[in-house]
């Protein structure tokens, strides 16, 4: 399963009862009405525990995670610096 | 109501002789035509709401109609029974006094929470204290986060951000306190055959600050139309006393204190009713930010913030849900 698909069936079965519907990988949680503030603290639990990163303070933003994409592009970049940052202690 | 133009605090000036007047004549009406109860039951926080609350009972109903009730726990500030005993007796009603805190115990409110408070803070032990707070909204844009607050022994503060599951155990746990102070009550309102009195302003009815069967139930809520700076009008022309009236607005929910600013909202109560009044009657951005010395971005932030709440709180407001609506056919 891809990053996307994953953060995908996340979001499908834990708030929308498993029912795709009509979301889209670019729906708005919010705007739509799929994840509150508290559905937001769940997703940010499940992106620490699962891909074993942390999510600082600052990026607690719509702009990494209100959506299926920006999610998986929020991940995706995280992933990249810590490759980055542990190439550089090698 | 000219809000168009100069946009200031007298937007909310009310003439509360008047105001409380209109108020006593809905609750007698009410309690006659709907509730059909003897007198009032209200829960003494030693804060404004419940005392102006209680002072608009005695105007109505007359004072040997009205019982007080002061519920302290081994959380709650010092002050709280003071002021609540202060105000029960210049309205010369009768007050029962009942500690919650056995009834806390017994349901394993204090293991239960400091259990949760460890999942993020392991040292945390007796003689330390606790409160959460809100990443403010005025901060930076972005979602709400909530933070624990600790104090240990030394009175050293060390603050952390809440994962999910401690965020929900810790205010599942807290929500004890509001339930079991309504369950009571609804205790003494059936031996006497009275009515619950609910005590929350328009900001906290309309933003949701209020814990669902808790401090949000009751059968008449007599202040829920008046933004806080009214109540406080309204406590000086009924003669609240003064210690009450000027004590800063907390929760009195954590056993470090928290203010509601911190807790819930995003400004403090004086500006956050002028945001809400603002939102619900269309006033410019411009306007609303040069009468608060701020930015129009920080409006901006704090109308976002009020829609948000809105909309996540509503299932509080909400009744039991049926699938078919039940018709009375013979009511009318």
């Amino acid at each position: 399963m891809s990053l996307q698909e994953d953060i995908r069936t996340f979001i499908v079965d834990n708030f929308l009862f498993g029912d795709e519907g009509g979301l889209s990988n670019d729906s708005s949680f919010v705007k739509e009405g799929i994840v509150d503030s508290t559905g937001i603290l769940q997703l940010v639990a499940y992106i620490q525990e699962q891909y074993m990163i942390a999510v600082e303070d600052d990026e607690l933003i719509p702009e990494n995670l209100d959506s299926v994409s920006r999610v998986t592009a929020f991940i995706e970049g995280k992933k990249r610096i810590v490759v980055a940052e542990s190439a550089t202690v090698d | 109501m000219n809000v168009t133009g100069d946009f200031s605090g007298e937007v909310l000036r009310l003439d509360p002789e008047l105001e409380a007047a209109r108020i006593c004549t809905k609750i007698r009406e009410l309690m006659l035509t709907q509730v059909k109860r003897r007198g009032m039951v209200i829960g003494l926080s030693g804060g404004i709401d419940s005392s102006v609350t209680a002072a608009l009972a005695v105007k109505a109903l007359g004072k040997e109609r009205v019982l007080g009730l002061e519920m302290p726990e081994r959380h709650s500030a010092q002050e709280t029974m003071q002021l609540s005993s202060m105000v029960a007796a210049s309205l010369g009603i009768e007050t029962v006094v009942e500690d919650i805190s056995g009834i806390l115990e017994s349901v394993g409110f204090y293991t239960r929470y400091d259990h949760a408070v460890r999942m993020v803070v392991p040292e945390y032990n007796d003689g330390w204290k606790s409160k959460i707070v809100i990443s403010g909204s005025m901060e930076r844009p972005g979602f709400t986060s909530f933070y624990l607050v600790t104090q240990n022994k030394n009175a050293d503060i060390s603050t952390v951000r809440l994962p999910f599951k401690p965020y929900l155990e810790i205010v599942a746990a807290t929500n004890f306190k509001q339930r079991i102070r309504k369950m009571l009550e609804y205790y003494h309102a059936d031996r006497l055959h009275f009515a619950v009195a609910g005590t929350p302003n328009r900001l906290e009815y309309d933003q949701g600050f209020f814990v669902k069967l808790g401090d949000g139930a009751a059968d008449i809520k007599p202040i829920a139309h008046l933004y806080k700076s009214q109540v406080y009008q309204l406590a000086e022309y009924l003669g609240i006393p003064e210690e009450i009236r000027k004590r800063k607005p907390t929760t009195d929910t954590y056993s470090l204190t928290q203010g509601q600013d911190e807790f819930y909202f995003s400004l403090p109560y004086e500006k956050m009713d002028l945001c809400l009044f603002a939102k619900n009657k269309g006033v410019p951005v411009g306007s609303v930010a040069a009468a608060l010395g701020l930015e129009p971005e920080q409006v901006q932030m704090v109308f976002k913030d009020i829609e948000v709440k809105r909309s996540t709180t509503r299932y509080l407001h909400l009744p039991p849900l049926l699938v078919d609506d039940i018709v009375w056919e013979n009511s009318k």
